[in-house]
């Protein structure tokens, strides 16, 4: 049994100890909003947060978040309101089919508690392991300097 | 102040978000919208107005959405449609797949199916006569409970109002409606385009609120109650048949409950998906290939290039480009070749299916769930009405959701046989990748002449690659004189088959034959935008080939091909201005440009690129203009350029599937290369006004962008590119 913090909640689970942290979300706690696109990190369709920082939940193990704090896209609009990140993607009508869109958006929340203004070659930096096969980039790319603006008015953070 | 949308319809997902975060709901969840296989029949809560339309007494309103949903933006388009005519808040809208039955048929194909860039165009009257019947249907309910004339009445917003002030909801109306036996009228006026306030505006996403929570459900996120997980050890020459196996060390695994043969490979269910795909990977298989282990793209290359010189079947034969070939002067020739594209979705192939003595229901992204569900239905030996298919969300599916064979739905079904709880399959990306389903490898042959005057005078193109439609269902439809249609679309001048379009152009003598080499291996199979993705790089490199011979500026000779066909021309003459055609570039640079017509809508894209003496480039500006006909959501259309434009890219700079020995040599996304955002170059999009019945947007603009690059890089470097991907041949998109 390994307990995890995910969303504000201590959870126990009974996966073996290499399960990913993506496959304990989907198949033991039923969050599906995470999801798997290539398994070996090089898409960021599973991107979560660990203690506050975007990582790749597809190759890490549960054993080695035992007890860490982990956030997912369900609990970003948890207190009610969309954050920044997630009105700005409403706004810009950036989805498409929307799969890796949960990803991007974790991405980007990240991106922008860490640089609250990043530059289009930032964005770009930060977003470029996070694959969109819709051809969301360019909407993407807006909606990040939009949640920007809009984080700096006074509105909601990311 | 919440920022959240005020409809409580809409707010649903949050409550199931936090009930989701709590954990306390696990298995069988209620979603926030139904993915039931039947309408609610009409009772005391709700009514069924139409087969597209269900009015609940509290004011929800549902629309049946008959056409899949996987990026398209279709959802949005016919739910605008409704919502035009039926005088509905727009955002108050409700969608819910619509089950398999026969109301629910594409108009344009006849079957329950999303392809071919059609939906938006097929239902275009229908839902909206759906919306219009049923606002008939309120207003003369309204009419008899107040016992006024209908002239009396307004309609807005969800609700009807009398001249003296009085107003009832439309789901108010619902127990008058069943009271009195009310039935909408046979026939309705539809609103004129000067009269539309929803269609013809920028709409934004209907499901996007569920898009940017994580409360999407796309196939691979169904839950069931007592659900198991299932991964197959596929072999690796596809095609292959399993001789036996040892499953020892899989059933070693904790959590690892059952391991038996289907067709496709061998399933390991178990617990999990993680705990199934380390069983599927303990497997010892033992395969017979069949014979396909010797088959190779290299060889499939060499001997298509061989048929091309040989003559094929007679595709179009206008004036006598043979004849002229063999007496003039200078022919110009040239080779074209294009390899196996995969479709690489973001979501990977996954089906959840429980099978029952007497019926079995799935779970499943599909497009093509009237021949899935027939597919099945023999498989199993049930009537069709026995199968049960709850149609989801797709992430992504560029035509592999179309599946002819069912195969990502057999292979589920096959799992669950024998099982007493419904059993979902999840592909790997590997599996994915090498699943047996892509674009065919294909060879244009190109030969040409000019006239006096430097213009082309003759034109002779002969197409080698596997056929898609042959011998399959859609044989009888897309096969003429044995020549599918789709390997020659896109390189005939006047229209064929069920294509009710030619290329835009008109060049005197103009021939084309094709070839069908043996369907052997994988399968050749749609991919976004079909026959143009090989045939749209042929015929429009190839015809810059013939401007550059004839000294002729590449915009200014197809604006020439096209002096007879207006709609095209003008939509040249608008991209040469936006694109800022005529403005000298500095050296290294270069510009390109193609005009395609696909699915009845012509398209053009003029790019600009920088090439470094390494020959690493980037796209710099990409302009597109489209004439679909009605603008119907100037928005959705904007994302399926952007989307097309950035799919296209992808696969000139990257994309190759390889066969050796049989086994495709991809895997996963380190070798079938996805675009990312630092690649991607921001895309001008321009709409040509119309008030023409709406054509397809979906596809096309994924064809233009391949050759355009290729034509710019030309313009660069004076180096000609007729082998793809490019970073095989000397151009490298920069990372």
């Amino acid at each position: 049994m390994i307990t995890i913090v995910v969303n504000d909640e201590a959870r126990t689970v009974s996966a073996s100890p290499d399960t990913p942290l993506l496959w304990v979300l989907r198949d033991h706690l039923h969050l599906t909003g995470t999801k798997y696109g290539c398994g070996i990190s090089l898409c960021g369709a599973c991107t979560v947060h660990l203690n506050g920082e975007a990582v790749r939940s597809c190759t890490l193990p549960v054993s080695a978040v035992a007890d860490q704090r982990v956030e997912t896209i369900e609990h970003l609009a948890a207190g009610g309101d969309y954050n920044a990140v997630q009105s700005a993607w409403l706004e810009e009508d950036v989805a498409q089919c929307g799969y890796c869109q949960s990803g991007q958006i974790m991405a980007a929340t990240a991106l922008l508690n860490n640089n609250p203004s990043p530059s289009d070659a930032e964005i770009d930096a930060a977003m470029a392991g996070h694959i969109c096969r819709c051809g969301t980039y360019q909407k993407i790319r807006a909606a990040i300097h939009r949640a920007a603006k809009e984080t700096k008015r006074g509105g909601p953070s990311a | 102040m919440s920022n959240l949308p005020s409809d409580p319809s809409r707010r649903t997902f949050l409550k199931s978000s936090s009930m989701l975060a709590t954990g306390s709901l696990l298995v069988g969840f209620e979603l926030p919208y139904s993915l039931a296989s039947t309408p609610k029949p009409s009772g005391a809560a709700s009514l069924m107005t139409d087969a597209f339309i269900r009015i609940d007494r509290d004011n929800t309103i549902t629309v049946l959405m008959n056409h899949a949903e996987f990026g398209n933006g279709v959802y949005t388009s016919l739910a605008m449609m409704v919502a035009e005519e039926l005088d509905i808040d727009w955002q108050r809208l409700q969608w819910e797949a619509a089950p398999t039955e026969p109301q629910y048929y594409s108009p344009i194909f006849g079957e329950y199916l999303t392809a071919g860039s059609v939906s938006t165009a097929g239902a275009f009257v229908p839902m909206r006569t759906a919306g219009a019947k049923t606002k008939a249907l309120l207003v003369q309910a309204a009419s008899l409970l107040w016992q006024s004339d209908a002239t009396q009445l307004t309609t807005n917003a969800g609700w009807i109002t009398h001249i003296d002030g009085r107003r009832v909801s439309y789901g108010g109306l619902i127990k008058v409606i069943q009271d009195h036996n009310l039935e909408p009228p046979k026939t309705v006026d539809l609103k004129p385009t000067s009269a539309f306030s929803v269609l013809g505006f920028p709409k934004k996403r209907i499901e996007a609120p569920e898009k940017v929570t994580g409360q999407a459900v796309f196939g691979i996120d169904i839950k069931r109650p007592g659900m198991i997980y299932g991964a197959v050890a596929r072999p690796p020459v596809y095609g292959s048949r399993v001789i036996a196996f040892d499953d020892k060390a899989a059933r070693a695994i904790p959590g690892v409950l059952k391991v038996k043969a289907i067709d496709a490979g061998v399933v390991v269910l178990a617990k999990d998906y993680w705990t199934a795909s380390k069983g599927a990977k303990a497997l010892t298989v033992q395969w017979d290939d069949l014979g396909l282990g010797q088959l190779s793209t290299a060889a499939f290359t060499k001997d298509y290039r061989a048929l091309s010189k040989t003559e094929g079947l007679l595709a179009e034969d206008i004036g006598d480009a043979k004849g002229l070939h063999a007496t003039a002067s200078a022919v110009h020739e040239a080779v074209y070749e294009m390899p196996y594209l995969a479709h690489a979705t973001m979501e990977p192939m996954n089906c959840t299916a429980q099978v029952f003595d007497d019926r079995c229901e799935i779970w499943v992204g599909t497009q093509n769930q009237g021949n899935d569900r027939t597919v099945v239905a023999k498989m199993l030996g049930l009537p069709e009405t026995s199968v049960v298919i709850h149609r989801t969300l797709m992430g992504g599916t560029f035509g592999r959701r179309a599946s002819k064979t069912a195969d990502f739905i057999t292979d589920a079904v096959q799992a669950a046989q024998g099982e007493t709880v419904p059993v979902q399959i999840i592909w790997s990306r590997e599996e994915d990748i090498r699943g047996g389903h892509y674009r065919p490898l294909f060879v244009h042959r190109l030969r040409g002449s000019l006239d006096a005057e430097g213009y082309p005078a003759s034109w002779h193109q002969t197409a080698v690659g596997q056929s898609i439609m042959q011998d399959t269902k859609h044989d009888p439809t897309y096969m003429v004189r044995d020549i599918d249609i789709y390997s020659v679309d896109g390189c005939l001048q006047e229209p064929f088959g069920v294509f009710p379009y030619g290329t835009a152009y008109k060049i005197p003598h103009h021939r084309v034959e094709s070839h069908n080499p043996p369907k052997v291996g994988v399968h050749p199979h749609e991919w976004r935008a079909v026959g143009h993705t090989h045939t749209g790089i042929a015929y429009e490199c190839f015809l810059d080939e013939l401007a550059h011979l004839g000294d002729k500026d590449p915009l200014a000779l197809r604006l020439h091909l096209t002096r007879d066909n207006n709609r095209m021309h003008q939509l040249l003459l608008r991209l040469k201005a936006v694109s800022d055609w005529d403005q000298p570039l500095a050296t290294g640079r270069g510009r390109g440009v193609a005009a395609r017509v696909y699915s009845v809508s012509p398209i053009a894209q003029a790019v600009e690129v920088t090439v470094d003496r390494d020959g690493s480039f980037t796209v710099d500006r990409v302009v597109c203009v489209v004439d679909c006909g009605f603008a119907v959501n100037p928005l959705g259309i904007e994302a399926q350029i952007q989307g097309g434009v950035m799919l296209g890219l992808n696969a000139v700079a990257y994309g190759a599937i390889d066969l050796v020995a049989g086994q495709v040599q991809q895997s996963n996304f380190h070798d079938y290369r996805p675009l990312r955002i630092n690649q991607m170059p921001d895309v001008e999009v321009h709409i040509m006004q119309s008030d023409a019945p709406p054509t397809g947007v979906g596809e096309q603009a994924t064809t233009p962008i391949a050759p355009a690059v290729a034509n710019a890089l030309f313009h660069a470097t004076g180096k000609r590119i007729r082998q793809f991907p490019l970073d095989r041949f000397g151009f490298t998109l920069k990372a």
